[in-house]
C-alpha cells in the first residue's frame, strides 16, 4: 500500500510501497522482488530523519515479528524476533532480574533498529553501545539468503557493518543479546545543578566512573554567565535493600504510565523563544542538587514516554535533532556550539550532554570517546545555515554525526566523520552489489 | 532527496533562461551544491548561465528544449532524469508577447497558446510520470496572477496562465498520494526582460524576490503561494468585483 513515511522529527515525508510480511520466507520474497528503488526496513519510527523510508521503493514494516523466542536466565541471554520493541524486552526481562543493559532516550524502538543504529544511553561510557552486548544476529541479505553472523570469526565484518549499518547490509530478522541482572526496577539518583557550563563540564567529567548512568541537561536559552547551565543527573541501579518498604514488596515492579497522546493539529511555533526559555527555567528549578535519591524507570530514563506522540507538540513542519560527538580534548567546541545555539535566535528545549566511553569495532557506530551533545531544534527559517555552521565546528574537531538522528548534513560530512567509512562501503558493496536496499537517507548521504 | 531543512539535492529547470528561475538557482546554489539541469533553446544566456555556475561550483548541465517540440519532451526529460532522478522541476517558461497582436494575429495567439499550455501541459504529464515513480519531489509551476481574473489588456497570455495554473493546481491533487508536491507560484508584475518596457504594476516585485517566494514555498511544502503575498488579498478582492466595476480599473 502506498504510505507516506517520515521519521519521527516528521521532515521530509516521501511515498512508499509498506509491505508487512507474516513470515521470513515472505520478507525474503520481498527482497528478491526489488526492484530500481530499492527495499528498506523500518521498526517503530524513532529515527529523527529519513534512514527508514524510501521513496518510491519497498519499505517492510517489520514490528510483526515481535516474538521473544527464548529467555535463558542461566545464561543472561534473550533470542528475540527483529521487530520487538525494547520496551517490550524489558517488561518481559523485568521479572527474570534481568535488564537489556543499552536503553536508548525511549524504548519505543525495535532490537532492528537498535541494531542498525548501534544506539546508546546514558550508559554507554560504562557499558558500550547495543551492538556490543548482541551474541548473534541473523541477516537476510540482499541475494535473499539468511546468514547467522557473530561479532567474532567468519562473518564478523558484516556483523559490524550491520550494527550501525541503516539497515543497508541486510535486514536483521533475529538476534540473541546479552542482558545483565539486576536487582530492582528503581534507581538510587544524585542530581546536581550547577550554574554554567563550566561547572557542568567540570562535573561530569570528575567522577562519571561511580555511575552505571550519566547524563545532563542544559538550558541551551541562557546566555552571559548562565550560559550552559544545567542539571546533572547520575544514577545507579538499586539494590534491594536500597529501596524504601513499599516498593521492597515489590522490587521489581514496573508501570509505564500513558498520560496522554498528543493530538495532530497542533501548529508550528509552540515551541518559541519565550515557551522555551520558560521551560528552561522550569526545569532548572525543580531540579535542586539532591543526592540518593530512589526513582523508577520512567521517571528517571524515559519521562518523555508517558506522552505519546510528544513530536507532534513541534507542528506540521517537525524538528530535527542535531547530535554530535566530538574528541575530549575539543571540549571547546561543546561551549562554542552551546554559544552559538544560544544566541542565534533558534530554540531548543530538550538538550542533552554526555561523556562516552571507548568506542566499537562497527565502522558507523556513533559513540566514541568524547562529549556528545544532543539539541533539538523546530525547522524555521535559517536552521539549515546554523546546523551548516555547527557542522565545520564539529568535523574540524574531528567530531561527527549520529545517523539515527540525522537529517541534513552531506554526502562529504559523513566522510569526514567516519574515517572507516569506505571501510563499510567495501563491505556494503560486496554482500549487495547491485543496491537493493536503499533509503532515503542512503541517496541523500550516498550511503 | 531534499532534506529536513528544504535543501535539494537536484534541481531541473525547464526554460533555463527564466530570470525568475536563475534566481532560484542561486538561492538554492548559496551553501550547497546541488545537481542542476537547464533546459532552455541553446544561447548566449543560457551558456551565460552554465558559465557562471560552473565558476561557482556547481555541478550544471544543459539541454535542449523548446516549449513548442512536444514531441521531443520526453527525451529531454529522461536525460534530466538519468542521473539519479530530480527533487525540484521548475517550469519556468512562457513568452508574454504583444497583447493587442496575440488576440489579432492567428500565429501570435497560437505560439502564447502552444508554449504557455500545451508545453506547460506537456512536460507536467512527463513530470508527473517521473517524479510519481520516484515517490518524492515538487514541481514548481510559474504561473501568473494574470491568469487569476483574466483582463482585457492581455488576456490572451491571461487565459493561456489561467488554463496552465488550474492544470497544476489538478496535478498536485493528482500526485498528493504519490509524494510529490506541486507548488503553484503567482507572481504578479515582476521586473524582468519579459516585462521590458512595460509599466510595472502596483506590489511588483524582482526575479530575486520572487525567488525567496518559491524557496520558501518549496521547503514549506506549500501548494500555492503569491508573490509578494499581499497579491493574494487584492486578487481575492478583484476576482469579486462586478465586470462593470473591473473593466474601468486602470490596471
Amino acid at each position: 500500500m502506498l504510505t507516506r513515511l517520515s521519521g519521527w522529527g516528521r521532515t521530509a515525508p516521501t511515498v512508499a510501497r509498506l509491505v508487512s510480511p507474516r513470515d521470513f520466507e515472505a520478507v525474503a520474497n520481498v527482497v528478491k522482488k526489488s526492484r530500481e528503488r530499492g527495499v528498506i526496513a523500518r521498526g517503530l519510527g524513532r529515527s529523527y530523519g529519513d534512514p527508514a523510508q524510501n521513496a518510491g521503493g519497498v519499505v517492510l514494516d517489520m514490528t510483526r515479528f515481535d516474538r521473544i523466542r527464548r529467555v535463558d536466565v542461566d545464561e543472561c541471554l534473550v533470542d528475540v524476533e527483529a521487530g520487538v520493541s525494547l520496551d517490550a524486552l524489558m517488561r518481559v526481562l523485568l521479572p527474570f532480574g534481568l535488564w537489556p543493559p543499552v536503553l536508548p532516550g525511549t524504548r519505543q524502538v525495535t532490537v532492528g533498529g537498535a541494531i542498525a543504529a548501534d544506539v546508546h544511553g546514558k550508559g554507554h561510557h560504562v557499558v558500550g553501545s547495543f551492538g556490543d552486548h548482541v551474541r548473534s544476529l541473523d541477516l537476510l541479505t540482499a541475494d535473499g539468503s539468511i546468514r547467522e553472523l557473530t561479532p567474532d570469526g567468519e562473518g564478523s565484518a558484516l556483523f559490524w557493518a550491520t550494527v550501525g549499518g541503516m539497515g543497508l547490509t541486510g535486514v536483521v530478522l533475529r538476534a540473541t543479546l546479552r542482558v545483565v541482572p539486576v536487582e530492582t526496577s528503581y534507581f538510587v539518583v544524585d542530581t546536581e545543578r550547577l550554574d554554567n557550563l563550566d561547572d557542568l563540564l567540570a562535573r561530569q567529567s570528575a567522577d562519571d566512573d561511580r555511575y552505571a548512568e550519566s547524563v545532563s541537561w542544559f538550558d541551551a536559552t541562557a546566555t552571559g554567565p548562565r550560559l550552559g547551565r544545567g542539571v546533572l543527573t547520575r544514577a545507579n541501579h538499586a539494590r534491594r535493600d536500597d529501596l524504601p518498604a513499599k516498593p521492597r514488596r515489590d522490587p521489581l515492579a514496573f508501570d509505564a504510565p500513558r498520560l496522554f497522546t498528543v493530538p495532530d493539529v497542533l501548529p508550528s511555533g509552540l515551541l518559541n523563544r519565550a515557551t522555551a526559555r520558560a521551560f528552561s527555567e522550569l526545569w532548572y528549578r525543580k531540579s535542586p542538587t539532591r543526592s540518593g535519591q530512589v526513582q523508577n524507570i520512567t521517571q528517571f530514563l524515559h519521562p518523555l514516554d508517558v506522552i505519546g506522540e510528544w513530536n507532534r507538540g513541534y507542528g506540521p513542519r517537525g524538528f530535527l535533532q542535531y547530535q554530535f560527538v566530538v574528541p575530549f580534548a575539543a571540549v571547546d567546541v561543546i561551549r562554542r556550539v552551546v554559544e552559538r545555539i544560544a544566541s542565534s535566535g533558534h530554540v531548543s528545549a530538550l538538550n542533552v550532554l554526555k561523556r562516552f566511553g571507548p568506542g566499537n569495532r562497527a565502522p558507523l557506530s556513533f559513540p566514541g570517546p568524547g562529549w556528545t551533545l544532543c539539541v533539538d531544534l523546530p525547522v524555521r527559517p535559517g536552521l539549515g545555515e546554523l546546523c551548516d555552521g555547527l557542522d565545520e565546528l564539529v568535523l574540524g574537531a574531528g567530531g561527527r554525526h549520529y545517523l539515527a538522528k540525522e537529517s541534513r548534513a552531506t554526502a562529504e560530512a559523513v566522510r569526514r566523520g567516519y574515517p572507516r567509512f569506505e571501510e563499510w562501503r567495501a563491505v556494503r558493496a560486496s554482500v549487495d552489489p547491485d543496491g537493493v536496499f536503499a533509503s532515503d537517507m542512503s541517496r541523500r548521504l550516498e550511503l | 532527496m531534499i532534506d529536513a531543512v528544504g535543501n535539494p539535492q537536484s534541481v531541473l529547470v525547464l526554460g533555463g533562461t527564466s530570470e525568475i528561475a536563475l534566481a532560484v538557482i542561486r538561492r538554492y546554489t548559496g551553501a550547497r551544491k546541488p545537481r542542476v539541469v537547464l533546459a532552455a533553446r541553446p544561447s548566449p544566456r543560457r551558456d551565460a548561465a552554465v558559465a557562471e555556475l560552473t565558476a561557482e561550483g556547481v555541478p550544471v548541465t544543459a539541454l535542449d528544449f523548446d516549449a513548442r517540440d512536444v514531441g521531443g519532451h520526453s527525451a529531454v526529460l529522461d536525460k534530466a532524469f538519468a542521473d539519479g532522478g530530480v527533487d525540484v522541476a521548475l517550469v519556468a517558461f512562457g513568452v508574454l508577447g504583444d497583447a493587442e497582436r496575440a488576440w489579432q494575429d492567428h500565429e501570435a495567439a497560437i505560439e502564447l497558446a502552444e508554449v504557455n499550455y500545451t508545453g506547460a501541459v506537456s512536460v507536467g504529464v512527463g513530470l508527473a510520470e517521473r517524479l510519481r515513480a520516484q515517490g518524492h519531489g515538487v514541481i514548481v509551476a510559474l504561473s501568473s496572477v494574470a491568469g487569476e481574473r483574466v483582463r482585457r489588456s492581455n488576456f490572451v497570455y491571461g487565459s493561456t496562465k489561467a488554463g496552465m495554473d488550474a492544470f497544476y493546481q489538478g496535478l498536485g491533487e493528482a500526485l498528493r498520494p504519490h509524494g510529490v508536491t506541486v507548488t503553484v507560484v503567482r507572481p504578479g508584475f515582476v521586473r524582468t526582460r519579459m516585462t521590458e518596457g512595460l509599466r510595472p504594476a502596483p506590489l511588483s516585485s524582482t526575479a530575486d524576490q520572487v525567488a525567496e517566494v518559491v524557496v520558501t514555498a518549496v521547503r514549506d511544502r506549500r501548494e500555492l503561494v503569491w508573490a509578494p503575498a499581499p497579491l493574494r488579498l487584492v486578487m481575492s478582492a478583484l476576482r469579486h468585483l462586478p465586470r462593470a466595476v473591473f473593466r474601468r480599473l486602470p490596471v
